[in-house]
């Protein structure tokens, strides 16, 4: 190797163009110089770079750094920002929130719910900590950077599935322990309006529901089936609407694990039995959770029917093979049909008009299979197959009758 | 079913979303018509409130004989009412909406009864599968149109969800001949409600996307950045069996397949 430095007139030319999609990992800022002393040295030549036509050019806002054409500090730009760090060590009071946890996972819903505690934080005086509560199996890991301060998450059988009065047992014992200033909870029908609800006529609070405007002295609510606004003083317990706060997104926070030191195991008077087989295709196309989706690509309809049948989706289709007449409108996904909010999509023969890419714009995860591997439904997908459909579908039958008769035998 | 059983469905007076005209409200009449199917017409239908109020007679019109009143002022807390009515007279199941249409519409009414009364509380069912030997087998609507078993024994409080059963028609005629039971009852004022302030619904400002930008470039890029810009895992040139493999294991990872 030799010492000559060499020009890289390509990645000058990155430096000077900042609207190149490697202008960022390029041009990453020089680590600083000390000087013998220990003095922080900067040079005045290192500051700009040279542009075009041989001009220095000096960007002040910071967008492009010096060291064009240099081969030094790449490495450092990869590092992702570090929000800063909020820390309460010994709180002065406590705003509780209990998660709903969709899936394991933190919803917009629960964000916005913690936003809302630290807002209301902010508004008392004192430092408190925003406790949230949880229940079952979690997944989430980005507690700190939602905004929670303590985490007290509550597993075991006795929290599995429905269980309500357990649940509730626990929460009294957290109102014990704690007495927190604020109790809040999701106004959602995935189980926060629910327990809220069983905790207010527990303490015996009057809660705001639906509250969508809340701060330390006034809540606005909706009532009268969303009809009319309620303003009233803020309770202590309080149900809020989605959207109620922004979410934290400029600081992280502890999430230190509390723990309870013994819940006094409540009388088991409502037995969940489990959840009940339901026919898919009578689950409304707009909330159904597994959608099997049928394009112009698809020619062996019975198989069809039966792939959908044996992996347990609701059907769904394009508004081609509606107008063609192969499945009925009621079915077709899309902008003048259903907007669809599946957490897996299945799309079999779709190359993805725009209209029908509107209608899956909320779905979580989509599968795509077809022939053209340049269409905008393969680029929208998580997981693409480029191949025959009919030929993909069989092989997938064939795993779903595997998977269900294993099933079927294990239970026997 | 079993008809010695003593089914209550608590009624309020609805309100119509879009015309705000009083009515019967939908879960309350999705409650009866459960506890018709359950009871036939020895459900009792109990409403706490006036008995001079004609839209009453719209839950009569579904083939009831009677209804009985509460009589109360609107400013009267309908909850205790209620309450102390059901705690001296005996009833099995208990049916209510999940929220009434008007009012406060804080859906706490089941929640209240059942603390007050100490029994159980089972919310937002689809419908009751059967009930015997003192216990019920009860279907809970779950989100995404999933259904719940649920064993409960009785006396016990349901609220009953817009996925049970539609109610049946009113038919008018029935309707007017109904007898409406009025019952002189203890009021109690509602005092935190007097304070409360109501307003029709202003209409909420929607979320703007912030872009926290600090630099044209930046801003630039959020501007014209595509929505689903990364793109997922392509399989291609590859047989269909390991192709069909892959999209079964993302499903089963996701948990879709029961």
């Amino acid at each position: 190797m030799s010492d000559l430095i060499r020009r890289d007139p390509r990645a000058e030319w990155i430096a000077r163009n900042r609207l190149h999609p490697l202008h960022a990992a390029m041009t990453a800022p020089a680590g600083e110089v000390r000087g013998p002393s220990g003095l922080l040295r900067k040079n005045p030549h290192g500051v700009g770079f040279i542009g075009p036509n041989g001009i220095k050019r000096i960007d002040r806002s910071g967008g492009s750094n010096a060291a064009a054409g240099g081969r030094r500090g790449a490495a450092k730009s990869a590092q992702a920002v570090e929000l800063p760090l909020h820390v309460v060590e010994a709180p002065d009071f406590y705003v509780v929130t209990v998660l709903d946890l969709v899936g394991g996972r933190l919803g917009s819903h629960d964000k916005d719910v913690l936003g809302q505690a630290h807002k209301l934080v902010n508004g008392l005086e004192g430092n408190g900590a925003v406790l949230a509560v949880v229940f079952g199996e979690c997944k989430e890991e980005g507690f700190g950077l939602a905004g929670v301060d303590r985490l007290l998450h509550l597993e075991g059988s006795e929290y599995e599935g429905y269980s309500p009065e357990q649940r509730l047992a626990a929460l009294v014992e957290v109102e014990r322990r704690f007495t927190p200033r604020y109790w809040l909870f999701p106004d959602s029908i995935n189980g926060g309006n629910e327990l809220g609800c069983r905790l207010a006529a527990r303490l015996g609070e009057r809660p705001a529901t639906q509250a969508w405007q809340v701060d330390t002295q006034q809540t606005l609510c909706r009532g009268a089936g969303g009809s009319s606004d309620i303003t009233r003083a803020t309770p202590r317990l309080l149900l809020l609407a989605e959207e109620c706060a922004e979410p934290v997104d400029e600081r992280r926070h502890e999430a230190l694990a509390v723990e309870l030191d013994s819940i006094a195991p409540s009388l088991v008077r409502i037995r969940d039995c489990g959840q009940v087989a339901v026919d898919p295709n009578a689950i409304p196309l707009a909330e159904a959770e597994f959608i099997l989706s049928a394009g112009n690509g698809i020619r062996d309809w019975d198989q069809f029917h039966q792939a959908a049948e044996l992996l347990g989706a609701t059907e769904g289709a394009s508004r081609v093979v509606v107008d063609d007449g192969f499945m009925p409108r009621p079915r077709q996904v899309g902008a003048s049909g259903t907007w669809v909010t599946a957490r897996v999509y299945l799309a079999v023969g779709i190359s993805g008009a725009i209209q029908h890419m509107q209608g899956i714009g909320q779905c979580d995860k989509v599968v795509a299979i077809n022939l053209d591997a340049g269409c905008d439904m393969v680029k929208r997908a998580d997981l693409s197959v480029i191949g025959d459909s009919q030929a993909v579908l069989a092989h997938l039958i064939e795993l779903a009758r595997e998977y269900r008769h294993g099933a079927a035998e294990n239970a026997a | 079913m079993t008809s010695d059983l003593n089914i209550v469905a608590l009624v309020s007076i609805g309100q119509h979303p879009k015309s705000g005209r009083a009515r019967r409200a939908e879960q309350d009449a999705r409650a009866v018509e459960l506890g018709m199917r359950l009871a036939g017409d020895n459900v009792q239908v109990l409403h706490a409130g006036d008995a001079a109020e004609e839209t009453l007679r719209q839950y009569a019109g579904m083939g009831l004989k009677s209804l009985r009143v509460l009589q109360q002022s609107p400013q009267a807390d309908a909850v205790v009412a209620l309450g102390d009515y059901l705690a001296e007279h005996r009833a099995d199941v208990v049916l209510t909406g999940v929220r009434a249409e008007s009012g406060e519409s804080s859906g706490m009414a089941p929640y209240l009864l059942a603390e007050k009364l100490g029994w159980p509380l089972v919310t937002r069912i689809a419908d009751i599968v059967s009930i015997e030997n003192g216990e019920a087998q009860i279907l809970q609507a779950l989100p995404r149109g999933q259904r719940r078993a649920i064993q409960v024994r009785l006396p016990f409080v349901a609220s009953v969800d817009m996925a049970a059963q539609v109610a049946r028609q009113s038919a008018f005629g029935p309707g007017r001949r109904a007898e409406l039971e009025s019952l002189p009852w203890v009021e109690t004022p509602d005092s935190e409600r007097a304070q409360f302030k109501e307003a029709p619904a202003r209409k909420r400002p929607k979320r703007l996307k912030k872009v926290k930008a600090t630099t044209a470039a930046e801003r630039f890029k959020a501007a014209t950045a595509k929505s689903q810009g990364t793109g997922g895992r392509i399989i291609k040139d590859q047989p269909p069996t390991e192709q069909a493999q892959a999209i079964f294991d993302l499903l089963l990872e996701e948990g879709v397949l029961r």
